[in-house]
């Protein structure tokens, strides 16, 4: 039972771990309509600053604070250079030059950094695990859990308390007629892209130490990235939170159950070979069902 | 109408002219090279340092193979066998090339060979382990300077079943992900407290190291590469189970990525070919030369890149220089008397080397800093489990 409750814990760490990853994103597609798949390389290039400032400063916190202006500044210039002339595109175009980045990006990380995996340990202070009952946690996946909670929060109450977060309502509902009601919507949308760009930076320096800083490393999470933020519907930060925890509890619980209850129906080598297999198409199996029943997701935009 | 088609002709050759590097005129006495392998991403440190390790080689002969002039021309596989098969029929059709080197997948490896060999151009894989080419499709004009891709987890096997027991498995859910469980339980035949399979590209490890913390083994037995590596070694470290075992690794802790472990990698236990700490003269001059010309430390990928040109070189050399004598090159070939930074190996009836597989262990320097060093031999002359399926003999 503790095993299993593990397990759940687990899954709600690497959901919320997705919730950080998928939130900058929904907000993107959800109200300037974009669809950006550069947001994994943003991931990536956040990732890659949390790494070298880190070993310049030696701490995690500086690292943050420097991390914070550079990813905007990289989502203000894309945003600037390459999307601004998008918007009014139809959205095979955004995804041919967003692509593009994408290409752009893994090389120039290549360039700049070279080919090998940087180096991102886990600050010392949050190296040891952590008791929580009999089970012993790993101290900095507790804090992705308090940072990605922190985040809904401020973004929930930054979205729905807030003139900023109304402006950004309205013009996702309804972008020709705020700026007819004398709101700079082209700022407003670089607002907006700065923040995808920082969400999606923070989430980069949130999995510098427990994973691998490298080249492509965006585009595992790109996927599922989308899977949350279709599940959870475009454009709902509540949505993106609800759904990110779901794929995460889904995927870890069948990732760890699936090949052993398979083992009692099938022979070994047929489980062990598919359990996994399944196990992983078990998230898209999770939104086929989603969409059967709710097409426009399990928060629907206009309910966010 | 002559006209039209004497000014369309010219108009070909002024765009050819202008937009084409003008390949160089294939030369009877010049030897082309075509050196292919996955190079995006983070998975493409391997192929760079394959690469790299061959282009070293080149250096030290002074730029030239077997004395002749030479001619390099690289390709990217991007990891992709369907890639793989448009370089491969490039370098045949288009480079008419006498050697193919490269390739780091086993994948990549099986889509191609077949191209080379029918067409008589000599394959040498620097890394692709797939046990297809050491068994029933060992040819000719197939040769290896790496391994076949169950004798480094044979290797790990053999360590076990003397040092340790109940162990448990974890590796990936593909061809090779399952040739290392099988190379690793042909020797090994203790305990084993339980087994995963993940998914390729896995980087979230928790759910894997709940189960394996569940189950108690006294050894983690891991198949992780590149990056899957990394991230396994640093969750490992911060889950504590560190503590309590140990985790054994193939082909994912080596130098060239040292860096990035920084201290998660301390306490990994590896095997591998290459004894990095030989005092060798050849595998000095190599060490020392590989750091100076590419200011990072040599792996043993790029050894196995570097011993490909040497063998070109043999090869070339016992034919006196005549590409069209096949068999002389491969005679020359098949005595593999090269300097290898390996110590010496030789070749079995399948192309395969049969060589010493090393026990390596990461250990923290006088600053702290990891360093691999080598625990003594597991395997003297090991000849891969496939030999006897290849039909070649000579």
């Amino acid at each position: 039972m503790t095993l299993f409750l593990e397990q759940l814990l687990n899954g709600m760490q690497f959901g919320v771990f997705l919730f950080l990853v998928s939130a900058g994103l929904t907000l993107v597609l959800g109200i300037m309509n974009v669809v950006n798949l550069a947001h994994g390389s943003l991931y990536m290039l956040g990732a890659y600053f949390a790494a070298t400032f880190y070993a310049w400063t030696g701490s995690l916190w500086i690292a943050f604070f420097l991390m914070v202006p550079s990813s905007l500044l990289i989502g203000i210039i894309v945003e600037v250079v390459t999307l601004r002339r998008l918007y009014s595109r139809d959205h095979m175009d955004q995804v041919l030059v967003t692509f593009g980045l994408i290409l752009f990006f893994n090389e120039g990380v290549k360039l700049i950094w070279g080919a090998e995996a940087q180096y991102m340990p886990i600050p010392e202070s949050l190296s040891d695990p952590t008791q929580i009952f009999d089970i012993p946690y790993p101290t900095y996946r507790l804090v992705i859990i308090g940072v990605g909670l922190l985040v809904a929060a401020v973004l929930y109450i930054l979205i729905s308390r807030t003139k900023t977060g109304m402006l950004i309502r309205a013009g996702a509902s309804n972008g020709p007629m705020i700026r007819a009601l004398g709101v700079n919507i082209r700022l407003l949308y670089t607002i907006i892209f700065g923040m995808g760009a920082f969400l999606a930076g923070l989430a980069g320096l949130m999995a510098g130490p427990i994973l691998s800083v490298e080249s492509g490393m965006g585009e595992e999470m790109l996927i599922l990235a989308f899977v949350v933020i279709v599940i959870g519907g475009i454009g709902s930060i509540r949505g993106a939170l609800v759904a990110s925890i779901l794929v995460g509890v889904f995927d870890v619980v069948g990732r760890s159950y699936l090949p052993d209850l398979l083992l009692r129906v099938v022979p070994s080598d047929i489980a062990e070979t598919a359990g996994p297999a399944l196990a992983s198409m078990l998230i898209y199996l999770l939104m086929i069902l989603v969409l059967f029943f709710r097409p426009e997701g399990l928060f629907p935009a206009g309910g966010r | 109408m002559k006209m039209k088609l004497i000014m369309a002709a010219s108009l070909l050759a002024a765009t050819s002219l202008a937009t084409v590097p003008q390949p160089s005129v294939a030369q009877d006495n010049e030897v082309r090279v075509g050196f292919m392998a996955g190079f995006p991403g983070g998975r493409g440190i391997y192929g760079r340092d394959q690469r790299d390790g061959f282009l070293l080689a080149l250096d030290q002969l002074g730029g030239k193979l077997g004395g002749l002039p030479t001619k390099i021309i690289i390709g990217d596989t991007q990891h992709k066998p369907d890639v793989g098969r448009q370089v491969m029929s490039k370098f045949l059709k288009k480079d008419k090339v006498h050697f193919v080197a490269g390739i780091t997948w086993s994948n990549v490896l099986a889509a191609v060979y077949k191209q080379a060999l029918k067409n008589k151009t000599f394959l040498i894989s620097t890394n692709a382990g797939w046990s297809g080419m050491d068994g029933k499709h060992c040819n000719p004009y197939f040769f290896r300077s790496s391994w076949n891709n169950d004798a480094t987890p044979e290797a790990m096997g053999k360590l076990f079943q003397a040092e340790l027991d109940n162990v448990y498995l974890l590796s990936a859910n593909y061809q090779a992900g399952k040739d290392m469980l099988t190379g690793f339980l042909r020797h090994y035949k203790g305990k084993i407290a339980g087994r995963t399979l993940y998914k390729l590209g896995n980087s979230d490890w928790a759910a894997e190291l709940t189960k394996i913390r569940a189950a108690k083994p006294g050894a983690i037995f891991a198949f992780a590469p590149g990056g899957m590596g990394l991230s396994l070694l640093k969750q490992f470290n911060a889950s504590g189970l560190n503590k309590t075992m140990k985790l054994y690794t193939v082909f994912a802790v080596d130098w060239m990525m040292l860096k990035a472990y920084g201290k998660a990698a301390i306490g990994n236990i590896h095997t591998s070919f290459w004894d990095a700490d030989s005092n060798s003269p050849a595998n000095v001059r190599f060490k020392r030369d590989y750091a100076n010309k590419y200011k990072r430390p040599a792996s043993m990928f790029a050894v196995q890149g570097y011993d490909a040109a040497l063998l070109i070189n043999l090869g070339i050399r016992g034919a006196s220089g005549n590409l069209k004598d096949h068999d002389s090159i491969r005679a020359a070939m098949r005595t593999a008397s090269i300097d290898s930074p390996r110590g010496g190996f030789i070749y079995n009836n399948n192309h395969s080397p049969i060589q010493n597989y090393y026990k390596r262990e990461v250990v923290a320097d006088a600053d702290g800093n990891p360093k691999i060093v080598t625990r003594g031999t597991v395997f003297r002359g090991h000849k891969d489990a496939y030999h006897k399926l290849c039909k070649m003999q000579w």
